[in-house]
């Protein structure tokens, strides 16, 4: 597969939404569902992808270093990390973690 | 928290946000080529996309083995988003002509949220169009160039997984939400879709079980009663 179609359809996609804003009138934010569905999509494309990054092997669920990386991020946000800290540190356990063999 | 009012101050703070997201375009940089684009691919999606939860849905969709279709489909989804937000930008912004095309580019989460939150400025120079302005030009600058050295560096750095770099995409994915669950009904489209994505896995083709996730937040939005908001 050609990897340049994904990426310029889905660009010009996504372009097309930043441009149709400037557009189009303003009655389209007057409907009340609208901001609504705005603000809960991205949580849940979100949310369903750190499902399949977390647990998914193509179709197979597996339980391995990244649920630890994932829980270390939990912790670290609860406690109102900065964002290159959660990552960095995620990176870190899952890796020393498989280092000595503790998870896969 | 009072907020700042002078050009220096809302500059500060655009370039603060700058190289707040440069730390995330550093991971996105190397998820990209981790998930088999080449760096003129990557860098292609930061410069034009230049949307971050898109470009990460579709590397990330892409990587775990999902159809061109369904990482298309997850990034537009997420892309949604700026249609809003470039509603509102346009009456705030103003721009005329060419400059449309310009400031509709620019339009994304920090962009507009600078922009909103400067929006009573005591005039346009230190108003909110000035914020909007310098924090989607910070952005685009610090966003492109953390994402090239993401990329070149990881495109040298072997396995992923013995670097952590796989937890690190969740982790990242989860950073990148936590601020979203304000309220009750955020946290339950989470929970809910957290659950429908898991639970898709062993079903359906890879890609689609976050496409049913979003799926579940777009009933959750037609049909939940609106709250108010901004």
């Amino acid at each position: 597969m050609n990897l340049w179609i994904p990426v310029l359809v889905a660009t010009a996609g996504t372009y097309a939404f930043k441009l149709a804003g400037y557009f189009v009138p303003d009655r389209f934010t007057q409907h009340p569902h609208f901001n609504q569905v705005a603000r809960l999509l991205p949580i849940g494309l979100l949310t369903g992808l750190i499902a399949v990054q977390t647990f998914a092997d193509g179709q197979a669920i597996v339980l391995d270093g990244r649920i630890i990386g994932a829980s270390v991020a939990v912790l670290l946000l609860m406690r109102r990390a900065p964002f290159i800290v959660v990552v960095f540190s995620a990176a870190l356990v899952t890796a020393v973690g498989r280092h000595f063999g503790v998870w896969i | 928290m009072q907020p700042p009012t002078s050009k220096t101050a809302i500059l500060r703070d655009a370039v603060g946000i700058g190289l707040g997201v440069a730390s995330y375009g550093v991971s996105f940089g190397a998820l990209g080529v981790t998930s088999g684009l080449d760096i003129w691919q990557t860098q292609a999606l930061s410069s034009l996309m230049f949307t971050g939860a898109s470009q990460f849905a579709l590397v990330g969709v892409l990587g775990a083995g999902g159809s061109a279709l369904s990482a298309i489909a997850a990034a537009l989804l997420l892309g949604f988003r700026n249609f809003p937000y470039a509603l509102r930008m346009s009456s705030l912004v103003r721009p005329v002509g060419a400059s449309k095309l310009i400031a509709a580019q620019l339009t994304i989460d920090e962009s507009t949220a600078m922009g909103l939150a400067h929006e009573k400025g005591p005039d346009e120079a230190v108003g909110g169009r000035y914020a909007f302005w310098a924090t989607g030009i910070s952005v685009f600058v610090f966003w492109n160039a953390a994402t090239l050295i993401g990329a070149v560096a990881a495109s040298g750095a072997g396995d992923p997984k013995v670097f952590g770099l796989d937890a690190a995409i969740a982790a990242g994915f989860v950073a990148l939400v936590w601020p979203q669950f304000q309220g009750p009904l955020e946290r339950r489209t989470a929970a809910l879709a957290f659950l429908v994505g898991l639970a898709a896995i062993s079903f359906v083709r890879p890609g689609l079980p976050i496409l049913l996730a979003g799926a579940v937040a777009l009933v959750i939005g037609l049909t939940s009663k609106p709250s108010v908001t901004s």
